[in-house]
């Protein structure tokens, strides 16, 4: 079917099955590859986007529920987003860098919902984002320090 | 592997135009004269091979080893860097492709570093030479009158100065200084090595701009998946494609005939049905659509508990004896105190990296590209060159990002079925794994049963040590109906286990392979760590000693081991480690109620690691609380990135005590994907603290695996401190414990 979907606030019209997974449309028929493949079952959230605000694995859902609706991914920008961007690279966080676009939009998406989060606040919503390299401790600090560096910009 | 290749220093000599002399261990930079001679363009200065000025004085510094996750490309540059005495604002770093002009590519076995570091400072030491020599002439002075200093040269006389760039067209007239010339700097001068330096790649991954193997787009380029039969090296039977065709963006379905690789080498490929469609969704769908009855073949019946028991009945009986042992542990045995016995086990491992398999190909006849994530990217050009019959320097392999490698792919049986693909329908191809794909067809870690038989003396020091293993071999995937160990697997941690120990027996017994068996980060040291670590735990709980005393009593006076090989085995350095490790946890403090701390230490691709894990067990459900791990790796090149890699190597060792468990039911892999090949999370994730000793006059040792051994033993150990609960077979998960 032919549908639009508005990707970091550009309009796409692209030809896809409706029940195509949100993610391959993006991957493949927009050709945004920042958002990557994991699991393909909401395992990973290597493909962590915001629908809308709402964090989604788009490996699991249709595009066709993506329509007239705002989709942020790792190659958007926002203002938490860049918080956490700072606070990644000044941790030092990536190691292969495969699962940060998720890793990344999770964390947007914590922030947005959370002012100041707790670790526990952190455990909740980041342990839907597997780090295979293991930089758990890292992401964990780097949430934390892209709050100081939001509550310093302000 | 950790094997050291010495490698006569004439090829590296070679190009950099030097004259001959000396050896470089595991290195030869290549053959490829013609890229050592400076090029005389007006565009740039090119040195060598690695390094690129241009008149702006941008740097591009080349990196041949593969990048996946390990740091490499920053740490290399780093090292061309400091000698060169650039400016790190100016450089940028780009991937080399596969070809043996850069010298071993094969990035695997943690010695990147290890071999890579000297060739690689006197590659940026020639280069500021050069530098030196045409500023120098420009001012008519001595070159011992100029130096060189955050990207520019000084005249030491007049403080005039030069920037790099401007030096552009009179430093590509200089000839390649000797190699006898070049000086390298002392350790007190570096820059940048031992230094921390952050990724050279941050902005990409923080912007989804990083391109791995999956990420790579050409023009009418087709995707595909394949489905393999459930079961190692089974055949098509027979099947129905028509409701595959039917998909939308289907838009064919075949046959790939399996590659079976010559005895020795390559890898080769399990072929299968294959569907091509417009994009990777598609292609996923028609394979599930896929009617397909196979021919299960030999491995029909193989069943991984079965195989469990049988390897377990094998280590309790004598095996074959292994050379290296001394002393009669019989004898010891018949008039010891005390007697102990333990059998421990560890599953089949699946690596998983976070990125499928996949690569991408285009076959045009008399050429091949390739655009793939893979850790050894001259092996799969031999192997393509081998399989397909095309000459090596008409096959291209573009070295992508890998989305994690762990060994993985260091085996390049997706780059064939790109290539296959590609032939067979004359157009560019994505071959994409799915999920279930990688943990049901990898070449996978070894399980493996130990046996052990201890005896303690009156005292209760140890009089002698018998140990049985039994693992698949790595071999048997080059080497069909490899049955027993390799002399390279089992000098990891059992042959050359770093105990003084008086009569020592090692024995190894009989594995068959019937699934495809690869080597996983640290590779035979998860299993010979694990043995060793919870068995001296066992021994010092028996002899009512401390762990870490006893440890370090079993390691006896100093002493050095291999002390004419490039990398000697101290014992102090393993003390040292261990030491430090305790301080830092501080081992003997009183620790809150159903809490417990476990040691274990190892030493592995030369460096000496110590980790003390701190567990807290509440309703029979154990949660890692901390870890601290101290390694000493020589020459620490990067430290953050050390401290990276090593807090990488606690989660991934977590993941292997804690779920790790590939089983094998008819032959067929019984686990799908993530939900039930489970993996550390944020959650589970502890506090770890990483400790690196300061040896930065000895050469550089590895960093990438040393970390992941202690990690399993350590969490068991503190398990039994903290309940009296022996865990002697991983993971825990198969025990209820998380």
């Amino acid at each position: 079917m032919n549908l639009n979907l508005s990707v970091n606030g550009k309009l796409h019209a692209i030809e896809a099955p409706e029940e195509m997974p949100l993610l391959w449309a993006i991957r493949d028929v927009i050709g945004l590859t920042g958002t990557k493949f994991g699991c393909g079952v909401n395992q990973c959230g290597a493909c962590s986007v915001l629908l809308n605000g709402q964090l989604t694995k788009s490996c699991s859902i249709p595009v066709s529920q993506a329509i007239e609706k705002e989709i942020l991914t790792i190659e958007g920008t926002s203002k938490n987003l860049e918080f956490l961007r700072q606070a990644w690279s000044d941790g030092n966080v990536p190691q292969c860098g495969y699962c940060q676009s998720g890793q990344l939009i999770a964390a947007t998406s914590l922030l947005d919902t959370t002012e100041n989060p707790t670790d526990k606040d952190i455990d909740t919503v980041m342990s839907a984002n597997i780090c295979r390299c293991g930089t758990y401790t890292r992401i964990k600090k780097a949430i934390h320090q892209a709050v100081a560096i939001k509550n310093e910009s302000i | 592997m950790s094997t050291i290749h010495k490698i006569d220093r004439r090829d590296f000599v070679k190009l950099l135009g030097l004259a001959t002399g000396g050896i470089v261990l595991g290195c030869s930079i290549g053959t490829d004269e013609k890229n050592f001679i400076p090029t005389k363009d007006s565009k740039g200065f090119h040195p060598n091979l690695f390094i690129h000025l241009e008149k702006n004085g941008n740097i591009t510094i080349i990196a041949s080893r593969s990048e996946m996750g390990q740091g490499i490309r920053t740490s290399l540059a780093s090292a061309i860097a400091d000698e060169l005495e650039a400016d790190w604002k100016f450089i940028s770093v780009k991937q080399a492709i596969g070809h043996e002009k850069y010298g071993n590519q094969n990035t695997d076995g943690s010695r990147s570093v290890r071999t890579q570091l000297t060739p690689m400072r006197k590659m940026g030491a020639s280069a500021k030479m050069m530098l030196l020599a045409a500023a120098a002439k420009k001012w008519n002075v001595a070159i011992e009158d100029c130096s060189a200093k955050n990207h520019f040269i000084l005249n030491n006389n007049t403080q005039e100065s030069l920037f790099f760039g401007d030096l552009v067209a009179e430093a590509s007239m200089v000839a390649v200084p000797s190699d006898e010339s070049i000086q390298l700097k002392d350790v007190k001068d570096f820059k940048f090595i031992g230094k921390t330096l952050k990724s050279v790649d941050l902005k990409d991954f923080t912007h989804g701009t990083a391109a791995y193997g999956m990420d790579i787009r050409l023009p009418n380029m087709k995707f595909a998946a394949i489905a393999r039969c459930p079961v190692a090296f089974g055949t098509l039977k027979k099947f129905n494609k028509r409701y595959a065709e039917e998909v939308t963006g289907v838009e064919t379905v075949f046959e790939l005939p399996r590659i079976i690789p010559p005895t020795g080498k390559f890898f080769g490929m399990f072929g299968g049905m294959v569907v091509i469609a417009k994009n990777t969704w598609a292609a996923f769908q028609g394979k599930t659509n896929l009617d397909i009855e196979w021919n299960p073949g030999a491995n029909a019946s193989f069943d991984s508990e079965t195989f469990k028991k049988t390897l377990t009945s094998r280590v309790h009986s004598t095996g074959k004896l292994v050379p290296g042992g001394h002393g009669n542990v019989t004898a010891a045995f018949e008039v010891a105190a005390k007697l102990i016995e333990a059998t421990y086990h560890v599953p089949f491992l699946a690596h998983s990296p976070m990125e499928v398999p996949n690569a991408t190909a285009w076959f045009q006849g008399n050429t091949i590209e390739v655009w793939a994530p893979v850790q050894d990217p001259q092996t799969a050009r031999s192997e393509l060159s081998h399989f397909f019959e095309i000459p090596e320097e008409n096959i291209t392999i573009n070295v992508t990002f890998l989305g994690g490698g762990f060994g993985r792919k260091s085996k390049s049986d997706f780059v064939v079925e790109a290539v296959a693909i590609s032939k067979k329908i004359k157009a560019p191809v994505q071959v994409v794994w799915t999920r279930e794909d990688d943990i049901q067809h990898d070449f996978y870690h070894a399980t493996s049963a130990q046996y052990l038989k201890g005896s303690l003396n009156r005292k209760g020091e140890v009089t002698g040590w018998l140990q049985r293993v039994g693992f698949p071999s790595i071999v048997s995937s080059f080497k069909p109906f490899s049955e027993y160990a390799s002399g390279f697997e089992l000098n990891q941690g059992f042959t050359n286990n770093p105990y003084l120990l008086e009569n020592f027996r090692l024995e190894n017994v009989q594995a068959e392979a019937n699934v495809r068996i690869g080597w996983m980060r640290s590779v035979v040291h998860i299993h010979s760590g694990f043995g060793i670590n919870s068995f001296i735990d066992e021994l010092a709980f028996v002899a009512k000693k401390d762990p870490i005393k006893f440890h370090l009593d079993l390691l006896g006076e100093d002493r050095i081991t291999n002390g004419d090989s490039a990398f000697p085995f101290y014992s102090k350095r393993l003390k040292n480690v261990l030491n430090k490790t305790a301080t830092a946890a501080g081992w003997g403090k009183k620790l809150p109620k159903n809490h417990g701390l476990g040691v274990a230490i190892h030493y592995s691709f030369y460096s000496y690691v110590a980790t003390i894990v701190e567990v807290s067990v509440l309703n029979k459900k154990v949660k890692v609380e901390n870890i601290w791990t101290t390694i000493d790796c020589g020459l620490a090149l990067n430290k953050d990135n050390i401290k990276n890699q090593l807090e990488g190597a606690a989660v991934f060792g977590m993941s292997i005590a804690l779920y790790g468990k590939i089983s094998m039911e008819e032959g067929a892999v019984a686990q799908n994907n993530f939900y039930d090949y489970q993996m550390t999370r944020m959650q589970d994730a502890p506090n770890i603290h990483i400790n690196i000793v300061d040896a930065m006059k000895e050469p550089p040792t590895g960093v990438g695996e040393p970390g992941v051994p202690v990690i399993a033993p350590a969490i068991c150990n503190a398990i039994f401190n903290a309940t009296g609960e022996r865990v002697r077979s991983l993971p825990l998960s198969d025990l209820g414990m998380v």
